[in-house]
């Protein structure tokens, strides 16, 4: 019961969300700003993840792939595959769902119990549209963005560790990363980040702007919105995996 | 004016506000006082619209408040400035962009003139150089009177002051009482301040509604509310030995 409870609240608030802006100017600039805090505040640690997360998976698909039967370039062709398909697109995102839901939820969430939301709905302003749309819209516009540069760092971790270890020479390497590529792949992934960003910044924005009591509440809220966005993250990888690959 | 006509409202079934019926008048300082629990801050979260009544009127200047659709309510919230308990003030804007933010928002002023109107409300609450402090730098009552700026900025018809004194020393609460009564005089418009300071109620109270038990009690002036006979206003005004010992 309380599961369609907050379906139907949280599809009310997206339409909240969704409605026309009190003044486009003051939102594009709104929008800037997330990009920023949520974009480009999460490049350190995207770049971080990424290159280790290459050098690991051609490491271990190296080993595991040790059989005359297999070509060298495969382990060059896996690691991208699994960096293009599977680990920017989604191993990426549910990192963001950490970091950026647990700060969209806090910070929505503490202005909601300092009565910030109140003194915005008082003044007339659409307080969900307001704090919620740049958000999702900055979110939607910079995670493909983290997400191609995750690919090519998760590409070139993979390739340091060709070029600075005996696991693999690096021309098979590299021969495998170009063998039968297809954009598709990019696209399909492009779309699975779109889609992800949405679910992590409405999710986050919802426990955020329905955060009731204080401090703990807060804290409550944000741990519930990276729980929840971490969850429909994995269903909806599924669900669009099937759509767009099968 | 402000017309409150038969207002109720309640949480799973308790009752929190009963039947209130009073009238809020422009150019005055309407006191809406009363014990914690009474109701006093549902009242008020009713006339703004953060809360639905049950059932009755409000009427901001006799257009029907309560009924109004979201966006009909948006056109009236505009002319609304409040102040918060805690100042509520954007934790993320300075000083200057928080009082500057309604304008951003509602008007058609350049970027010169929203600065010019903030450093007048600025100046009008007495504060000066602290448009780049944020509200963190600040001190408790600096930020009250942030809020009293920001609550001016838009030249609101109605003011809204929820425990405007709470946290404050008594000079500075006195301070802020005074600030918000000749606002109030000044630009005419009509203040509902929410209180259970009896400092403020004998300092600015035009009007004194008393809420007991989510009932409007008792109203009158300040002067009036000092003679009454009615028990339960008595115990709450003379709540202190100090209120007891001047009465005698």
């Amino acid at each position: 019961m309380k599961l369609f409870f907050h379906i139907g609240r949280y599809f009310m608030l997206l339409v909240q969300i969704l409605k026309k802006p009190e003044k486009a100017s003051i939102y594009r600039r709104q929008i800037i700003l997330e990009m920023d805090n949520i974009g480009l505040q999460s490049l350190g640690i995207v770049a971080i993840i990424s290159v280790f997360m290459g050098a690991v998976v051609t490491i271990q698909t190296a080993f595991n792939t040790d059989h005359p039967m297999l070509p060298r370039y495969a382990v060059g062709f896996a690691t991208r595959q699994s960096i293009i398909l599977e680990f920017a697109p989604t191993i990426i995102s549910l990192i963001l769902a950490g970091k950026v839901g647990s700060r969209i939820a806090s910070e929505i969430g503490t202005m909601r119990v300092t009565e910030q939301i109140d003194a915005l709905e008082i003044m007339g302003v659409n307080s969900s549209g307001f704090l919620i749309l740049p958000k999702v819209v900055a979110a939607m516009i910079i995670n493909p963005v983290l997400i191609v540069l995750s690919m090519f760092l998760g590409i070139f971790g993979g390739w340091v560790v060709s070029a600075v270890s005996d696991v693999m020479p690096v021309s098979n390497f590299i021969y495998g990363i170009l063998y039968e590529f297809a954009p598709y792949d990019i696209f399909y992934a492009l779309v699975k980040t779109v889609v992800f960003a949405f679910i992590i910044t409405t999710i986050s924005g919802y426990y955020g702007y329905f955060t009731k009591g204080g401090a703990l509440e807060v804290g409550q809220s944000s741990t519930d919105a990276v729980v929840t966005s971490s969850i429909f993250i994995i269903i909806f990888n599924l669900i669009l995996t099937q759509l767009l690959l099968a | 004016m402000i017309r409150v006509v038969n207002v109720s409202k309640s949480f799973d079934e308790v009752p929190v506000l009963k039947n209130v019926s009073t009238v809020f008048e422009k150019g005055k300082t309407n006191l809406i006082i009363g014990q914690s629990g009474s109701g006093k801050t549902v009242l008020m979260k009713c006339l703004v619209g953060l809360l639905n009544s049950d059932s009755g009127q409000i009427l901001y200047d006799n257009h029907q408040f309560s009924t109004m659709s979201f966006a009909e309510r948006r056109v009236i919230r505009q002319k609304l400035g409040m102040l918060f308990q805690g100042g509520a003030l954007f934790d993320s804007m300075t000083v200057e962009e928080n009082v500057i933010f309604p304008l951003k928002m509602f008007s058609t002023m350049t970027l010169e003139e929203k600065i010019d109107r903030a450093n007048f409300c600025l100046k009008r609450v007495n504060l000066e150089n602290v448009n780049h402090l944020y509200p963190a730098e600040i001190s408790g009552g600096m930020k009250k009177r942030v809020a009293i700026a920001r609550a001016i900025s838009n030249s609101p018809s109605y003011l809204f002051c929820d425990e405007p004194n709470s946290g404050l020393d008594p000079l500075t609460a006195i301070v802020i009482d005074n600030l918000i009564s000749e606002i109030t005089q000044e630009f005419d418009i009509t203040t509902v301040v929410n209180t259970h300071d009896m400092n403020s109620v004998m300092e600015i109270g035009d009007k004194v509604a008393f809420i007991y038990k989510g009932e409007l009690w008792w109203e009158g002036s300040r002067f009036e509310i000092l003679k009454t006979e009615n028990k339960e206003v008595n115990d709450f005004v003379y709540a202190s030995e100090l209120m007891r010992t001047m009465k005698q």
